[in-house]
């Protein structure tokens, strides 16, 4: 194999990877755009609908009627937050409402496996992973798939924020709270309809990323592989989520192959993160988020 | 409009005792006094934010306890604040067209793909946003963010906001507070011209007595919680109760307004 064609396939094999990572952000930039908080919790929900999803199908319950509950649990779950979580802490700083989530991460963690158990749990979504080649280069119709939902949703939130009022309204009630209840936009119905959004999104997440890794704990580790995108595309921006998603999983794959002989292998899981922190420096607010402009 | 017998109090400080006013359809209201005279707890009783411990609020024909803050923009009640609140990283265009956030119904299914109502809707509150952009002199602003926007003009955007949907009755809180003197008179334009325009019957509460003089068709007096006085502008500047409470601290007020 050439290098140059070598390079495309460590290259394609990074940017699907990438989208993966993508799917997790955009869970984040969701609550992060409407209401200011980083919603820790945004992983445990993803476990929650993972595990909630594979447990409900194992007891025989048809594919489609799962996927239908598990979307009803993650509705349902939004409400309770905005009811029992977020109302009683409006006008608190950020920091508390932050602190919040941290709380929700192992409640709902807790309580998934409570309610569920601990086991490993194999998923399979009847979508093709076995690799085929495309003009020279390795990919899989699973990754393709992912790709393709990223993708869409991609487009129908940008769509969603951008041009309809509703869209407006969500980042007006982000903007500037007090002038929100003044022009008598209802922040409870919005926070509630965000989080069931990121929900939504988590179950999505949860799906293509459990049918990969197995339906486990770990799955709710997969904030992590977030974060680093979220620093480098920023924090508000749905575009940023998948431009960072896809320069980490570059970055990440093409560092491992030709940087890590280096250090002996092993960087991938730790490098995004030096990426992430290098690119701080440079540009605070990521590619594509809003600049902070504090008031004196 | 009407307010009836409303006292309201904080702890047992009295912060307005027994005021009757009577707004009527299309006038420009004013309502002055000096600090602490009670002029902003009347227009947030007005628009609901404080409930009065007695008395009555009449829009419409209808009387209210408590006039319901969340429904005021459906009941055709617009305001502005002393403060402003307006969306600091949006853009004109974009604050000025959640003024209309109330009066729009179409889901957000319909809105993503545009089709019958939504797509008329939003016709509509683009094309009423622009309109009023336009009346205010804003129109080459409205791609800006607000918080590049100087003071006086932020507080044009937020009149413009509040007369988007064409509101029945415009509360405005002090709209000439800190302005320039030629920022104020564009303002006591605008807002004549709007009455006029739209026929929208105007509350407002002002520190500027000259200001006031000029724009209003009746003018109530407060001071230390009461009415004191009610009639025309050249009837009030003649009341002599009026002068020994008010008009004494008028020019120390715009003393220090002009130094600041």
């Amino acid at each position: 194999m050439s290098d140059a064609s070598f390079f495309l396939e460590v290259l394609v094999g990074g940017l699907l990877a990438g989208v993966m990572y993508s799917l997790v952000a955009i869970g984040f930039v969701l609550v992060y755009k409407t209401s200011g908080v980083l919603n820790f919790a945004q992983g445990s929900m993803v476990l929650l609908s993972a595990l909630t999803f594979v447990s409900l199908l194992e007891r025989g319950i048809p594919f489609w009627a799962s996927l239908l509950l598990t979307l009803g649990v993650m509705v349902l779950l939004g409400i309770a937050i905005e009811r029992v979580v977020l109302r009683p802490l409006v006008n608190r700083p950020p920091i508390v409402l932050f602190m919040a989530t941290l709380g929700l991460a192992y409640i709902l963690e807790g309580g998934a496996q409570l309610v569920w158990d601990t086991e490993v749990h194999g998923l399979s979504l009847g979508i093709d992973d076995t690799p085929f080649r495309v003009a020279g280069v390795n990919v899989s119709s699973f990754d393709l798939v992912a790709a393709a939902i990223a993708g869409g949703m991609v487009l129908l939130l940008t769509a969603f924020f951008r041009f309809t009022h509703t869209g407006l309204a969500f980042r007006a009630a982000a903007d500037d709270q007090f002038a929100a209840l003044a022009v008598g936009l209802r922040l409870p119905r919005i926070w509630a309809a965000v989080w069931i959004a990121s929900g939504i999104v988590a179950l999505i997440t949860g799906l293509l990323w459990g049918a990969r890794l197995g339906v486990q704990f770990s799955l709710s580790q997969v904030v992590l592989k977030a974060l680093p995108v979220l620093m480098l595309g920023g924090f508000d921006s749905i575009t940023g989520a998948i431009v960072g998603g896809l320069l980490i999983g570059a970055f990440e794959k093409l560092s491992e192959v030709y940087v890590g002989p280096y250090f002996g292998g092993g960087i991938e899981s730790w490098f995004a993160y030096v990426i992430a922190l290098l690119f701080l420096l440079v540009r605070p607010s990521g590619l594509f988020g809003q600049k902070l402009i504090e008031r004196v | 409009m009407q307010l009836d017998g409303i006292s309201l109090a904080f702890g047992g400080v009295r912060a307005i005792t027994h005021v009757n006013l009577e707004i009527g359809r299309g006038e420009i209201r004013a309502i002055i006094g000096p600090n602490g005279a009670g002029k902003s707890s009347i227009i947030n009783v007005i628009s609901g934010i404080y409930r009065p411990e007695e008395g009555k609020v009449w829009i419409d024909g209808k009387a209210y306890n408590r006039v319901p803050s969340e429904r005021l923009a459906r009941l055709g009640i617009a305001r502005t604040f002393q403060n402003l609140a307006l969306f600091p990283g949006l853009t004109v265009l974009e604050n000025v067209a959640l003024g209309l956030s109330a009066q729009l119904r179409a889901g957000v299914v319909e809105q993503l793909l545009g089709l019958g109502l939504a797509g008329r809707e939003k016709n509509k509150a683009t094309a009423q946003s622009l309109e009023i952009l336009d009346f205010l002199g804003l129109s080459d602003l409205r791609n800006r963010s607000i918080d590049t926007l100087s003071y006086g003009f932020q507080k044009r955007v937020e009149l413009a906001r509040a007369l988007v949907g064409h509101p029945k009755i415009l509360l405005l809180d002090e709209p000439m507070a800190g302005m320039t003197a030629a920022d104020k008179q564009d303002m006591v334009r605008l807002v004549r011209a709007a009455r006029d325009e739209f026929g929208t019957t105007v509350v407002l509460i002002e520190h500027d007595l000259g200001v006031v003089m000029g724009i209003s068709d009746r003018i109530a007096v407060f001071d230390q919680g009461r009415k004191i006085a009610d009639g025309s502008p050249s009837e009030v500047r003649n009341d002599q109760s009026v002068i020994d409470a008010y008009i004494g601290v008028v020019h120390e007020d715009e003393e220090e307004v002009a130094h600041v």
